[in-house]
């Protein structure tokens, strides 16, 4: 919850016309209007004694020390049911309410969009967006302005903000490597090169550390960010061919990267370093021909529920489900298309999954207790992604081609809400900011 | 490998971007924008594919670069696009992307 206090009052009438903060028109009250006339009649009544002069400085004091009053009429209000979804060809956001399910403002000029992700601040006043481009830009969610934009490398495709907030890290294709930014100014804190390879799945993780993969050489980095100008990296080589993307558990214990090079996944316990890198699931595509991929899975947004880990197959049309404790493989369950999300409801009942092209039109939901999918739903061409507002109730599902976006209630899967959006791709909603990983 | 290069060439030689309807030319850079563009960017600049640039793709010969669109790149993350592309489109398409995509969005 986030209430604006210390905001002067003149900055707030200013923007009026453009901030969230302010609905409808400043209303005063029937004592703040028989105020205004009181002055409005004593400037015509009090002549003589008091010089022209004096009266403009009294009226002035008068009116200066009914503003505060006049603030409140402005609706102060939290953010916690904001977020903001990207539209991806425009290069722009919406600032979007979930509690009635509205568009509330759009910022433009965010540069290339084609694969942006969003982390918020810890108060969740601020949205930071990572672009395509190597854009990084600083969102004031209650303003519904950009408030900072740098440009930091060529290509880049995701970032993270600290245990304690004051850090954020963006991963890099071109020229590789992560870059670390104060959360505050945007100025470059720590530069860290990964010659040779782009960096994907980089994480926050407890113990103010940041974890990454080398997509080209194959590694895993765990960088301490104590001293944040002279980073400590521990780094771990051979987990596994082309490391496409990875995800850190609820607790932040278990670090997985998915590997696109080969079957299987390398697991880090954050927990136990010196234990190093494990398989997982290795071989698990054994005897299966592989299907071409048509778009990389996401592992952002760990499924992990009722013990289990629900991971998607690479080149399968198949959900994979872990046992958590052991690691070992209990099911595959076989689904319409190639996964890109794979996403646990947040109470863990339900995981919802997407698929890649040419299979992109449909959303299943598979039931955790039997492992049986229990709803197919089109929500239309290109359903890129999907955000389930805090506590599960309802899911926002981005429908690119179709220009829109669709809000399911999660138990009756009825359609609540449709808003239009261009082109839209990610949505990430402010309780983002209180979840490691995220 | 060489005699199929050789084959595309010839085939392809002798087909004209003409056969392909207007509809169908902004479905295929809509495609190329959007489902190509999840790893080369929406801009083509590049992401964990390489870029699609005519800096980038003039150098290599266009039988390949027709090739590699239809049957993909073993080993690689580049999947084949013949089931959703046909000869002429690809052929029409490598064009495009030699002589540069406007930067609007489709």
């Amino acid at each position: 919850m986030l209430l604006i206090k210390h905001i002067p009052t003149s900055s707030l009438i200013q923007h009026t016309s453009q901030t969230l903060l302010n609905q409808s028109p400043p209303q005063f009250s029937p004592n703040q209007s028989l105020f205004f006339y009181a002055i409005f009649l004593w400037n015509r009544k009090v002549k003589k004694p008091l010089s022209f002069l004096w009266k403009g400085i009294i009226s002035s004091v008068l009116l200066i020390s009914l503003l505060p009053t006049l603030s409140h009429a402005t609706e102060l209000r939290g953010t916690g049911d904001l977020g903001v979804v990207v539209e991806r060809a425009k290069g722009s956001v919406l600032i979007i309410e979930t509690t009635t399910h509205t568009r509330l403002a759009e910022i433009t000029d965010l540069g290339d969009l084609s694969h942006a992700s969003v982390v918020y601040s810890r108060d969740q006043r601020y949205a930071y967006i990572f672009g395509r481009d190597g854009g990084l830009s600083k969102l004031d969610m209650l303003r519904g302005k950009q408030v900072k934009r740098i440009i930091q490398a060529g290509n880049s495709v995701g970032g993270a903000i600290s245990q304690d907030g004051r850090l954020v890290a963006v991963s890099n294709y071109v020229p590789g490597g992560v870059k670390v930014f104060d959360a505050v100014t945007l100025e470059l804190i720590a530069d860290i090169p990964t010659p040779r390879s782009k960096v994907i799945g980089l994480v926050d993780a407890p113990g103010q550390r940041f974890v990454f993969s080398l997509f080209d050489t194959g590694e895993i980095w765990v960088a301490d960010m104590h001293t944040p100008r002279v980073p400590k990296i521990h780094q771990f080589k051979n987990i596994g061919r082309q490391p496409y993307d990875a995800l850190i558990s609820p607790d932040g214990r278990y670090y997985i990267a998915g590997l696109f090079g080969e079957d299987g996944l390398a697991l880090l316990d954050l927990w136990h370093l010196e234990n190093g890198v494990q398989r997982i699931l290795p071989n698990y595509g054994q005897g299966e021909q592989k299907r071409p991929v048509y778009k990389m899975p996401h592992l952002e947004g760990w499924a992990m529920t009722n013990d289990y880990a629900f991971v998607p197959a690479i080149g399968q049309y198949a959900v994979l489900v872990i046992e958590q404790r052991t690691w070992q493989p209990v099911a595959r369950i076989p689904v319409h298309g190639q996964p890109v999300f794979v996403m646990a409801q947040p109470d863990g009942r339900q995981v919802w999954v997407n698929f890649a092209f040419p299979n992109n039109d449909t959303l299943q939901v598979i039931d955790v207790l039997t492992l049986n999918i229990v709803k197919t739903l089109k929500p239309g061409k290109a359903t890129l992604h999907m955000e389930f507002t805090p506590r599960g109730e309802e899911v926002w599902v981005s429908v690119r081609d179709d220009d829109k976006l669709i809000v399911y209630d999660t138990s009756s899967f009825a359609e609540v809400a449709t808003l239009p959006a261009d082109k839209p791709s990610g949505i990430f909603f402010t309780a983002r900011a209180h979840k490691i990983g995220l | 490998m060489k005699p199929l290069f050789a084959l595309l060439f010839f085939l392809s030689a002798n087909l004209y971007a003409d056969d392909i309807a207007p509809a169908r030319q902004n479905e295929i850079i809509h495609l190329l924008k959007h489902d190509c563009g999840a790893c080369h960017g929406i801009t083509l600049k590049g992401g964990l594919g390489p870029p699609l640039l005519p800096d980038t793709l003039t150098a290599k010969p266009k039988a390949f670069l027709r090739y590699t669109i239809l049957e993909g790149r073993p080993g690689t993350a580049m999947p084949p696009w013949q089931d959703f592309l046909t000869q002429t489109e690809v052929d029409w398409l490598v064009e495009r992307l030699l002589h540069g995509i406007d930067d609007a969005p489709h």
